[in-house]
């Protein structure tokens, strides 16, 4: 096979411009998603297996140290969310010049960021509850 | 002259036979997730705890068994659809990247039917 680069290229743009770093930020934030599948597909399995199952399961779940994956999962799950409408405008033709996707841009990272620190306070402002 | 039917070639099946169908379940599947996702983070948020009791007791409604059912599978359809391409991206070599193809969709089709299964016990299973 001949050698050629991979797509998409990581190293040969500037990441600090604008949509190179939304995008792959878009791709990560879906893998570490499909890692939440399957904590989700765990956390189902652990109640179906009844209540000695659950409280079993409920001690991973609840280590202190989750808190960084459940915190990664909404970082995650916001981003992916606001970066994936933004995909879907594209598919219907609008937004793609380049100005409009340089604002865009910015407006994903605003948006998420606000939606992560909404959803955050509210599964960590109640902590007692938090799973 | 072209043994490919005109039909073909409107339909854009190229050489990878598939044409747009890749695509196109991406979009639909990210369309649904949207609602889906939000109603299920809703819901956890709004849970009054995550006991036995309470979590199956909320999971024995036949509108949250059947959302939650649909929140595995077109969640794990659109999460074998985006790895997918990341390994065709990124994985060299048509014998390891066909391997880790085949292991990504028997891990997502187990992901699936697991979760189903779970749903539908709880779901179907006695008072809860």
């Amino acid at each position: 096979m001949p050698q050629r680069p991979i797509s998409p290229h990581l190293s040969v743009y500037r990441m600090t411009r604008y949509t190179l770093a939304t995008s792959i930020f878009n791709r990560f934030t879906g893998v570490g998603l499909s890692c939440g599948l399957l904590l989700l597909v765990y956390w189902l399995m652990a109640v179906a297996g009844g209540p000695m199952a659950q409280a079993r399961a409920q001690r991973l779940l609840g280590h202190p140290l989750m808190r960084i994956v459940y915190a990664a999962l909404i970082v995650s799950f916001c981003y992916h969310l606001v970066a994936g409408i933004r995909h879907l405008v594209w598919d219907t033709g609008h937004g793609l010049e380049r100005a409009q996707s340089q604002k865009s841009a910015w407006l994903v990272v605003a948006v998420s960021i606000a939606l992560m620190l909404a959803v955050g306070w509210c599964v960590f402002a109640g902590a007692g509850r938090a799973p | 002259m072209s043994l490919r039917a005109p039909l073909r070639r409107v339909l854009g099946a190229g050489s990878a036979h598939e044409g747009v169908h890749h695509w196109w379940a991406q979009r639909l599947t990210s369309v649904a997730l949207v609602p889906l996702t939000a109603w299920f983070a809703v819901s956890l948020l709004t849970l009054p705890s995550f006991d036995h009791a309470t979590v199956s007791a909320w999971m024995h409604g036949s509108a949250t068994a059947l959302l939650l059912i649909l929140l595995v599978l077109v969640g794990t359809w659109h999460s074998q659809l985006g790895l997918r391409v990341i390994v065709e991206d990124y994985v060299r070599g048509a014998g390891a990247r066909t391997v880790t193809l085949a292991l990504l969709t028997f891990l997502h089709a187990l992901l699936a039917a697991a979760g189903v299964l779970a749903v539908l016990k709880v779901a179907l299973g006695g008072a809860a």
